[in-house]
Order: structure tokens, then C-alpha cells, then sequence
């Protein structure tokens, strides 16, 4: 600081000489200086006062000192001069000094460097400079604009982030990963829409041009009715909605689209585009979780750098504050699991027993489910009409059963492991996963059932259909030449039972009943709940908030495998029924106002608060086993059930995939299928797999090792800093005690000192005398 | 979330200094005239009113530790406070801002106030202590239980979200 001191009195004593020299610069408007002093504080010279610096040279010009008339040495003294007060302005921005102080010293060094830089010669320089630091400032404004309006136009962002800071990150991964799927879903909207609907409303056939474009006589009076629509018959089912309604022809229109093979790369595509999605996804997060995993300082920056001094808004504000507690509370939660110390014994005891209990609960239920199905199965042998209702829905009411009262039984039997929070989630998401497993299980048999049953039916109607046809020549004329085509409406035409838009119409009709299921289990479950705790708490004989109904919790669990199930009905209907992604962004669009306004409105947050795993995995590993499980029959039933005879893009082929081998051969030059059929051989095919496997094997390995490798140094590092502290600690108490008995030492020596002094002057006393 | 305009020249900062109590501050500034605001104008500012912290950073600004800015204050307040000073010197200020008792150490009853105004007060009294105890443990590396302006500016250089959090935009 002595400097500081010195300076001080330098510029003091000059500013007193400024002051009678530049009286009239200083009435021009501290204004102007101000604007000078900030901007050049923000690094640039100025542009602007250029005239200030003309009346300055102008004032100097009886000082003004000429290159000519000085030394080399007295140049080289005055350049280090400038570039020591240049320096000085630079650094002056990180001084801590009071205003006055700053503003006093900038002034004298601007001054100093004015005049003496004209001698030097370096005038034409700082232009440029002054230009370089207008486009770095305008830069740094447009990249700052671009990040908020990046930051804008994610959707529902402002609303996550409320429901984040109320009721923890838990809750608000949930809407992340809805926000996610309605993504993937777009995606996958915009492929069924742009490259199947649209071609096929747009430039196929009409309806009512064709049998299968048209809605069958005996149907017609009732196609209308709006019972028939909502159960998407009538004219919903002969529409571009499904399977159906779509014409064979290769190519249709002026611009000769190939409607079948993009009908068929689009259900690929869609699947590929998942599989390919998904995948990116867990790759990203499994390698953002690793690095900024710095908590050596976790409380501390909570604390001083959690608020953001930017937030002028009073709601804002009140979220800031709600979100700063819940992080400090998930804080200290981890704190407290990572400090508790269990018997290990009874814990892992506890642990295996709710194991096998839930074990037993699923064989139960898989039992159950089992025996259900075989039952309905006889049912439907024996006609439906003989049974009633609940035999009749035996198993959808079954499985809405399980499904609403196992998880309760899960929940129960959690609270004897005692786990971290977060890893009891997901053990409990787990458990309904395998629950609804059995779900699946059941609605694919059905589905495979009554596919069976349609292509049995299809049988007797193609012959049926052959005999109908005879009858009509019949009676016209009875040559095998070509008779006169005979003109029947198509309505009249019989058909054959398409089980293709079956199967798309199923996975319609399920996921409107799912939607509307969770939707009315959502307004009873949570709002009424809500509704009637609060209001009838005032005439209650107990306290219905705080004891039995209360308010509900968000169910994380629940709704997350609500959502991944769906997203697998999705995936496995798309392909029969094009209109499904329509559907499900839609719902997934309502689902996310409905679930957000219901959360902030009906739920409360739970009593301990954790943070999710940042990396989200978890969902994206349980996805990907649903795309795959989901993909298995959708492929199966390509690859191996014939398309029905007389509906659908790939009506009258043997398999469906045939729309490949018939576009190589009719739509590319005739080497490329000779270089295809080469490519497919098995001899080329079976050692290319080999070599993939290969290459997966090594390269898992690998990265594996530089997992470990990763881990290995972060944990040397963490020793590293512990050894720090410990050493600093322990440098810091030695240097206290030798400052104490340094402190003892004075004292003694001065006590010494007196004694001799006192001694001495005794003598000295003698001495005089 | 925060305002989104433009960097104010100095000239721009003299007018909402002025706007605050138009009839307390001359327009002409030659002659430096001893004008002082009151801290309760300071504080109705929109870009410090939500703000907890506030009344700390009034008091560390002004001459008088009152919370009493003159316009050398309140441009130094800003200046600081703008994206553009550098970290160390933040640093220092922050410093003094969370230092409740001006004895030039956070000790343990600045942390709890520092805590209990972030939180609104929210936190029970255990949870309170556990906090201030970490954090303590945490930066504290001269051990005398208290942090100096070494330990704090050690712990808050390597902070990632220090820079953009304490950050005032006018």
C-alpha cells in the first residue's frame, strides 16, 4: 500500500497542477469525461472526444515535446514512461481503490499518455485499436442477444423451471423427459405425415374409387354416427388413418412417388430413427455425468454463488429462493446418506427378504395373467354373446387390478430396504416394469389371435369373392373371351377382413382408453382430492392435511412408465396405423399443460427432497429395452404373415418386404441388383457380423479401461487436495505456535532488557558520581 | 430472469442516479457538489429490490458504510458489479458484502445470516449449523474456524457459476 501512498501524493500534488492549466477542460462536462473514464475502463480509447483532444493539443502546444529535440535515451526513458502509465490504466479496472481515487489516477495517466504518445509517433495506432474494441463489444452483444433467443425458444422452459424450484429435480426430470419424447414424436410425425398421408390424400386414388377406398354398403347408414367415429369405424377406418386405405400402384402421380416402398422404408425408418435417437442420447449423458463432478467446495458455492444478482422480477425471485432451498435440502440429504452407518447385516437380510417377497408378487400376478388370457381365449371360442360382462372384460379389469394395487404393495415393501431414495425409485421403477411386462404379454396374444383369426377368414372370403365373380359373367356371356367389364359400384363389392387396419385400429382404440384413463385418474386422483381435503377440512373431526388423505405427492414412477409404455404402443402400431405419432403428439402436447398446471395446483413436494441422477439413463435404458421388445412382433409379423389380398399398399405380393427386391430391379440400372444379390450372399454377409462383433468387443473393452483409468485420477486428485489442506492446516497451527513463543521470547527479553537496563543505569549512576 | 439491454455509458448511469430524487441532484456536476442518496432510494432501485443482499451491498459501497451513495458510489457499485471487472476484484467485494460485521472475516454467525436471508429462513436451526459446519471445513484452510479474504478468494476463483451469478446488467 506504501506505493499506493506515494502515487497518492503524486497525483495529488498533480492534480493541483492540473488544475490550474486545464480549468477550462474540466467545465466542458464531467459528462464527456464520464463517457470517456467508462469506456475506457471497458478497454477502448476514445473515439468520440476526438475534438477534446484537438483543444488539448492545441492547450499543449507551447509543451509539446518534439521528437527531434530529445536523446535516444531520453526516448527510450519516455516510452517506458507511457507504457508504464498505460499499464496503469489497463489495471486500473482490478484495483480496489475508491471511486475518487480510480478516477483522479485515469485522468492524469490518460493526460500523460496524450501528450507524449503525439511525440512518439504511435498517434495513427490507436484508431484502429478504438475499431478492434467497438467490434469486440458489438460481438460480444450479438452472441449474448443469440443465446437468449436460443434460450426462448426451447419450449415450456419458464415452466419446468417453476416446477423445478418447487418441487425439486426429481419431478422436474419427469417433464424433461416428456419434453424429450414430444420431440422424437414430432420427428416421427413429420415422417408419416410428409412422406404417407400427404402423398396418398394428395395424389393417389380418391376415396369411393376403389372397394378398398370405400365404406362397404351394409356399413354405410351407421358411418356417420359419431359412437362409430370415436371407435374409429365408418368413415375414420376408410380413410389415410390407416393401413387400408392404401392403394398397391408403384408409383402414383405426376411425380411418379413410390407409394409402397415409402410406405415401408417410412416404418423402418421410424424404428431406426429411435433406435438411432436413443442411443445418442444415453452416449451424451453417460459422458457429461463424468466431468463436472467437482465437490470439493459443494456447500461453499451453494451458498456465495447461488443467487443470481440478475433477477429483477419478483416472481422469479420467490422461485429462486423456493429452488435454493430444495437444492440446500437435497445438499444435506446426500450429506446425511452418505454419513449413516447401518448394521450391514440386518440390512442385507432386510433387503433379500423384500426381494423375494416382490419375486413371489410377480410370479403371482404373471400367474394370474396367464390363467386370465387362456380363459378369455375359451370365451372367444365359445362366442362371445354367452358371457357376461365381466367375463367379457375379465382382462382388461384384471390388469387395471394388478396394475393399481401392486404398486402400492412395491411402495410397502420398499420401506424394509432402506435405500438412498433415488436408487429406491429406481428399484421401484423396475419392479412395475416387470409388472407391466405382463401387460404386454397379454395384449400381444390377443392381437396375435385375432390375426389368426382375420387370415383364416380371409380364406373363406377369397373364395367366396371367386365364386360372387363367376356368378356375375354368368349371366352375361358364357365364352372365355374377355367379357364386357361388368360396372359395379365398389361399395357393393365384398371384402376381405384387412386384419392389418384390425391391428392399427386396436392400437388406436388402447391408447385413447389409456389417455383417457390417466387423464380422469388424474382430475379424481389429484384434483378432487385436493379439492375436497381443503374444503372440507374446515367441518373435518381430524386435520385432513396434515393426517389420512393430505395432499398428493407427484408419482415420478408412475407417470414416467405411463409415458415409456405409450411411447411402445407407438412404436408398434405406427406402421398399420400411420396416423398414431399424430395422435400422440397431440396427447403428449395436452398432457404436458394438463400434468404441469395439476402438479403446481394439486401436488405438494415430497417430504425428502433428492436430486435426481443427473444423467437420466436410467429412463433411456428402459426405453431402449421397450423400442426393442416393441420392434419384435411389428418385424415378426412383416417377415413372416402374407399381407391380406386386397387391401393395403402391399396387397397381392407374398411378403411385404418384396417391395424391395421389386424397386431394385424395376427402378435401378440392372448392375446395382447384381451387386446387391452379391452383397447379400451369406458367405460375405456372415464374416461382416463377425467383424462388427469384433469391433464392438474392442472397443467396450477399451473405453471400459479408460473408465478406469478416469476414476484412478480423479481419486488421486481428491488425495491430492486432502493433502493440501492437511498440510496447510498443519502449517497454519505450526506458524501460530511460533508466533506465540516468539510473542513469549519478546516478552521475556524485554523483561531481561529492563532488569539489565535498570541494572545500567545503576551503574551508570555510580559511574557519573 | 434479468434485464437485456444494453451496456449504459456513464452518461446513462448519471440519469438513473438523477431519476431516483430528481429534486436532490443538480444536473451540473462541475462544482462536485456533496450529494448524498438515502439508502431507502438506493434499495426501491428494480435491479437491487428482489435482491437479499442488498442492504450489504448499499452498505459496501458507500463512504459512510451507512448505505448513503454518492454518484462516485454508485458508479463504482456498478462497475464492479458489470460483466466486465475482473474476477479478483469481485471477488474482494464479495467478500465484503457477505462479511455482516465488517471485522474482515466471514465467521460462523455471517454464514447463518448469509444462509438464513438465501433461504428466507426455511431451514431448521440443525440444518442451519450442518451448512455453516461444511462450509467452514470446507474453505477454511488457515483453520481459526473463520474465512479470511485468502480462503474465500481461494474457494470462489474456482467456482464456475461465480462470474455469471454476481453480475448486476443496467
Amino acid at each position: 500500500m506504501s506505493t499506493a501512498g506515494e502515487q497518492d501524493a503524486d497525483l495529488s500534488l498533480q492534480e493541483e497542477h492540473e488544475s490550474k492549466t486545464h480549468r477550462t477542460k474540466r467545465r466542458d462536462g464531467d459528462r464527456q469525461k464520464k463517457k470517456r473514464r467508462n469506456e475506457r475502463r471497458k478497454g477502448g480509447t476514445r473515439p468520440e472526444t476526438s475534438e477534446e483532444d484537438d483543444d488539448e493539443e492545441e492547450d499543449n502546444d507551447k509543451d509539446v515535446v518534439r521528437p527531434e529535440c530529445l536523446s535516444p535515451e531520453e526516448l527510450e526513458k519516455l516510452k517506458e514512461a507511457v507504457d508504464e502509465r498505460k499499464k496503469l490504466i489497463q489495471s486500473l479496472r482490478g484495483k480496489p481503490w475508491p471511486m475518487k481515487k480510480k478516477l483522479v489516477t485515469l485522468r492524469e495517466s490518460q493526460e500523460f499518455v496524450e501528450k507524449y504518445e503525439g511525440a512518439l509517433g504511435k498517434g495513427k495506432g490507436r484508431k484502429l485499436y478504438a475499431y478492434k474494441v467497438l467490434m469486440t463489444k458489438k460481438w460480444m452483444k450479438f452472441q449474448r442477444d443469440f443465446e437468449n433467443f436460443k434460450t426462448a425458444c426451447i419450449p415450456w422452459e419458464m415452466k419446468i423451471k417453476e416446477i423445478e424450484s418447487h418441487f425439486g429435480s426429481s419431478v422436474a426430470s419427469y417433464f424433461i423427459f416428456l419434453r424429450w419424447m414430444y420431440g422424437i414424436n414430432m420427428i416421427l410425425f413429420g415422417l408419416t405425415f410428409g412422406l404417407v398421408m400427404v402423398p396418398e390424400a394428395l395424389m393417389g386414388r380418391p376415396y369411393g374409387s376403389m372397394p378398398r377406398k370405400t365404406v362397404p354398403r351394409a356399413e354405410e347408414a351407421s358411418a356417420m354416427d359419431f359412437a362409430v367415429l370415436w371407435d374409429f369405424g365408418g368413415y375414420a377406418q376408410y380413410s389415410v388413418l390407416f393401413y387400408g386405405y392404401y392403394n398397391n400402384q408403384r408409383t402414383v402421380g405426376w411425380l411418379k412417388f413410390r407409394m409402397p416402398l415409402s410406405y415401408f422404408l417410412v416404418g423402418v425408418g421410424t424404428v431406426a430413427y429411435s433406435y438411432m435417437v436413443v442411443i445418442r442420447t444415453m452416449a451424451r449423458n453417460a459422458n457429461e455425468s463424468g466431468v463436472g463432478d467437482d465437490n470439493s467446495f459443494n456447500f461453499s458455492w451453494k451458498m456465495f454463488t447461488s443467487w443470481d444478482y440478475l433477477i429483477g422480477n419478483a416472481e422469479t425471485a420467490d422461485n429462486k429462493f423456493a429452488s435454493i432451498t430444495t437444492s440446500f435440502k437435497e445438499a444435506i440429504l446426500e450429506e446425511q446418506e452418505s454419513h449413516k452407518d447401518d448394521n450391514i447385516h440386518l440390512t442385507r437380510f432386510l433387503r433379500v427378504l423384500a426381494n423375494f417377497l416382490v419375486l413371489c408378487c410377480l410370479a403371482g400376478s404373471g400367474y394370474l395373467i396367464y390363467f386370465v388370457v387362456r380363459r378369455s381365449q375359451k370365451f372367444a371360442l365359445d362366442g362371445l354373446e354367452n358371457h357376461t360382462w365381466w367375463e367379457r372384460n375379465e382382462v382388461n379389469m384384471v390388469m387395471s387390478l394388478l396394475g393399481m394395487f401392486c404398486p402400492m404393495l412395491f411402495d410397502v415393501i420398499s420401506t424394509l430396504e432402506n435405500y438412498h431414495p433415488r436408487v429406491a425409485l429406481q428399484w421401484q421403477l423396475g419392479r412395475i416394469f416387470a409388472l407391466f411386462l405382463g401387460n404386454l404379454y397379454t395384449f400381444i396374444i390377443a392381437l396375435m389371435d385375432e390375426i389368426n383369426l382375420k387370415r383364416k377368414e380371409e380364406k373363406v372370403v377369397k373364395f367366396n369373392i371367386t365364386m360372387w365373380e363367376a356368378s356375375l359373367y354368368n349371366g352375361t356371356v358364357l365364352e372365355n373371351s374377355t367379357a364386357p367389364p361388368v360396372t359395379i359400384h365398389p361399395a357393393d363389392v365384398p371384402r376381405g377382413p384387412c386384419w392389418e387396419t384390425m391391428v392399427g385400429q386396436e392400437f388406436v382404440r388402447l391408447i385413447i382408453s389409456d389417455t383417457m384413463t390417466t387423464y380422469i385418474t388424474l382430475l379424481i386422483g389429484d384434483f378432487l382430492r385436493a379439492v375436497l381435503v381443503r374444503f372440507l377440512n374446515y367441518c373435518w373431526c381430524w386435520d385432513l392435511e396434515a393426517g389420512f388423505p393430505s395432499y398428493s405427492e407427484f408419482d415420478v414412477s408412475g407417470n414416467v412408465l405411463g409415458l415409456i409404455f405409450n411411447q411402445g404402443m407407438i412404436w408398434m402400431g405406427s406402421f398399420y396405423a400411420p396416423c398414431l405419432p399424430a395422435l400422440n403428439v397431440i396427447r403428449l402436447h395436452v398432457s404436458m399443460y394438463l400434468q404441469c398446471w395439476a402438479v403446481m395446483c394439486c401436488n405438494v413436494p415430497q417430504e425428502r427432497v433428492f436430486k435426481a441422477s443427473g444423467s437420466n439413463n436410467f429412463y433411456m435404458a428402459m426405453l431402449l429395452v421397450i423400442l426393442f421388445l416393441s420392434t419384435l412382433p411389428a418385424i415378426y409379423t412383416i417377415v413372416s404373415i402374407p399381407p391380406s389380398f386386397d387391401c393395403g399398399p402391399f396387397s397381392g405380393k407374398n411378403r411385404m418386404f418384396d417391395v424391395i427386391h421389386e424397386t431394385l430391379e424395376s427402378d435401378f440400372p440392372p448392375w446395382f441388383s447384381k451387386v446387391f444379390s452379391y452383397a447379400s450372399n451369406p458367405g460375405l454377409v456372415l464374416p461382416f457380423i463377425l467383424l462388427m462383433v469384433l469391433a464392438i468387443y474392442y472397443l467396450q473393452s477399451t473405453s471400459k479401461s479408460y473408465r478406469e483409468a478416469n476414476v484412478e485420477l480423479k481419486k488421486k486428485l481428491q488425495m491430492q487436495n486432502e493433502e493440501n489442506k492437511r498440510k496447510n492446516k498443519r502449517a497454519a497451527l505450526k506458524a501460530q505456535m511460533d508466533l506465540e513463543e516468539a510473542r513469549k521470547t519478546a516478552q521475556e527479553q524485554q523483561r531481561n532488557n529492563n532488569a539489565s537496563v535498570q541494572d545500567q543505569e545503576g551503574e551508570s549512576f555510580d559511574f557519573k558520581y | 430472469m434479468g434485464n437485456k439491454q444494453t451496456i449504459f455509458t456513464a452518461q446513462q448511469l448519471f440519469h438513473r442516479y438523477r431519476d431516483l430524487a430528481p429534486q436532490l441532484v443538480p444536473l451540473d456536476y462541475t462544482n462536485h457538489p456533496d450529494v448524498k442518496l438515502p439508502y431507502e432510494l438506493i434499495g426501491s432501485m428494480p435491479e437491487l429490490k428482489d435482491n437479499p443482499f442488498r442492504q450489504r451491498i448499499a452498505e459496501v459501497f458507500s463512504e459512510d458504510g451507512e448505505g448513503n451513495m454518492t454518484l462516485d458510489d454508485f458508479l463504482d457499485m456498478f462497475s464492479v458489479l458489470s460483466e466486465m471487472a475482473p474476477r479478483d476484484l469481485k471477488a474482494y467485494y464479495a467478500f465484503k458484502i457477505y462479511d455482516f460485521n465488517n471485522d474482515d472475516f466471514i465467521c460462523k454467525s455471517d454464514l447463518e445470516k448469509t444462509l438464513n436471508k438465501l433461504t428466507r429462513n426455511e431451514l431448521t436451526e440443525d440444518e442451519v449449523r450442518m451448512v455453516c459446519e461444511k462450509v467452514i471445513d470446507e474453505a477454511d484452510l488457515d483453520n481459526d474456524g473463520r474465512l479470511s479474504l485468502e480462503d474465500f478468494q481461494h474457494m470462489i476463483v474456482r467456482a464456475p457459476d461465480f462470474l455469471s451469478t454476481f453480475h448486476i446488467r443496467i
